[in-house]
């Protein structure tokens, strides 16, 4: 279990206990965190798990992956530390992982 | 006033399938999605994409799935109405009255709602100043590029629908074209393009920078952009357009009176009826206890649907099952000699 703590919009905090192996994307989806969608279900086909990754969290996370980038551009107000985050794996490395909801994903 | 057996929302896999399950067993139907292309998610998000969880097809992708489902269909002569939104669904006696965005107005028993995530829509700015602009002079995909003639044209985004355009719209008009970082997705070909036409002067490129302001009185003036590095610039503009691909809303599905559990709808396991008699979701749009999202799930849903509509579309007759192998009767609905 690793803790991730994901802030929405309106600074609401939720700090969960997400099982390694995951992504954050589903550790949002399976505790009702609400300002993740994630339309695609995880393949990597739309931007709608769309997170800002807290500044010096974002370089020690694994490089984006192959094509990340050109989801991120149809992602709503990408930013520089905009990733998807289905494609953030849970593991002991990212204990205390902090991401930012953006205001919508659609 | 279209009349038919079951009118399919959605033509996606799930859907076409659907269409297929019910001209076997006799009924008639029609489909109506809002995107130009049969396919759905398949066609528009991946293609490309290999898929290996269809049974007894080991691989193939979305485009490939889509061809042999279209053609699996091919003997039943399907109509199709592609553009076209499904915006009203109202109960008339025993029917349903549809009406879309087009103004096609359907009347049919059954109504099988297979519409994936919702329908796709393009991304539009989150800037609130753009809306008042929005069909005016700020457009997300292009009718009448005669419009541009001789104006200024600021393009946003970096995908082969931002490049195409900037490419077609520089030869007649001055092209400013921006996108958030420096890479773009479009095809290699267009990218080079894009350099070179940049380097002549043709088209005005930058990178790094996104939308920042929109202004003008009744027309629009002039576009702000801001740099990653919190730089501004300002510059008149005639016309924005913008390419973000599209995004996926459940739009007016949400106001029929059906039962909804986030962005999906409730069903039963045997019909897959909503809380409306004669209204079924099928696919990834419908949710019951232990719903996987899976193409095949959405074969199995379309299949039962399709039984569930002879019902109210035949109340007089009684369904009888029958395998494809060895009825004579769909066969000949299949086109094919029995033996």
């Amino acid at each position: 279990m690793t803790k991730i703590t994901y802030i929405e919009h309106n600074g609401k905090e939720h700090t969960i206990d997400v099982q390694n192996g995951l992504t954050v994307m589903e550790g949002a989806v399976q505790n009702d965190i609400p300002g993740i969608d994630a339309d695609c279900g995880g393949s990597m086909a739309c931007a709608t798990c769309h997170v800002y990754v807290k500044d010096d969290w974002y370089d020690k996370l694994d490089e984006k992956s192959e094509g990340e980038d050109d989801m991120i551009d149809q992602a709503y107000e990408p930013k520089k530390n905009s990733r998807l985050s289905c494609q953030i794996t849970v593991s002991d490395k990212i204990e205390g992982l902090i991401v930012h909801l953006p205001e919508k994903q659609v | 006033m279209i009349k038919t057996d079951a009118l399919i929302i959605g033509a996606g896999p799930t859907g076409l399938f659907t269409a297929h399950q019910l001209k076997i067993i006799g009924l008639d139907c029609q489909i109506v999605d809002n995107l130009d292309k049969i396919g759905g998610q398949c066609i528009e998000l991946y293609p490309d994409k290999p898929i290996y969880d269809i049974p007894a097809i080991p691989e193939c992708t979305g485009e490939e799935l889509t061809q042999n489902l279209i053609k699996q269909l091919e003997p039943f002569k399907i109509k199709f109405h592609l553009n076209e939104r499904v915006d009203e669904v109202k109960k008339d006696k025993n029917n349903w009255e549809v009406k879309t965005s087009n103004g096609t107005k359907f009347i049919t028993p059954n109504v099988i709602i297979a519409g994936g995530v919702g329908s796709f829509e393009p991304r539009k700015f989150s800037l609130k100043e753009c809306e008042q602009f929005e069909n005016k002079s700020i457009f997300y995909s292009v009718k009448n590029k005669k419009i541009f003639e001789g104006k200024i044209v600021t393009i946003f985004g970096g995908g082969d629908s931002a490049l195409d355009w900037a490419v077609e719209i520089s030869k007649t008009s001055k092209v400013n074209l921006i996108h958030r970082r420096d890479e773009f997705r479009g095809a290699k070909a267009t990218v080079d393009k894009i350099h070179e036409l940049a380097k002549s002067g043709k088209i005005n490129l930058f990178t790094k920078y996104q939308i920042s302001g929109a202004k003008g009185s009744s027309n629009l003036e002039s576009v702000e952009i801001t740099h990653e590095n919190k730089e501004i610039k300002t510059f008149k503009t005639d016309y924005i357009l913008g390419f973000f691909g599209l995004v996926m809303q459940l739009g007016p599905i949400a106001n029929w009176g059906l039962n909804l559990n986030k962005k999906t709808i409730e069903v039963d396991t045997e019909k897959f009826e909503t809380n409306q008699k004669g209204i079924y979701a099928v696919g990834d749009i419908c949710t019951y206890p232990g719903k996987l999202k899976l193409i095949l799930s959405g074969f199995h849903e379309g299949a039962l649907a399709a039984r569930a509509c002879f019902k109210l579309a035949r109340p007089n007759e009684k369904y009888r099952f029958e395998f494809t192998t060895s009825s004579k009767t769909i066969k000949n609905r299949l086109g094919v000699k029995s033996d």
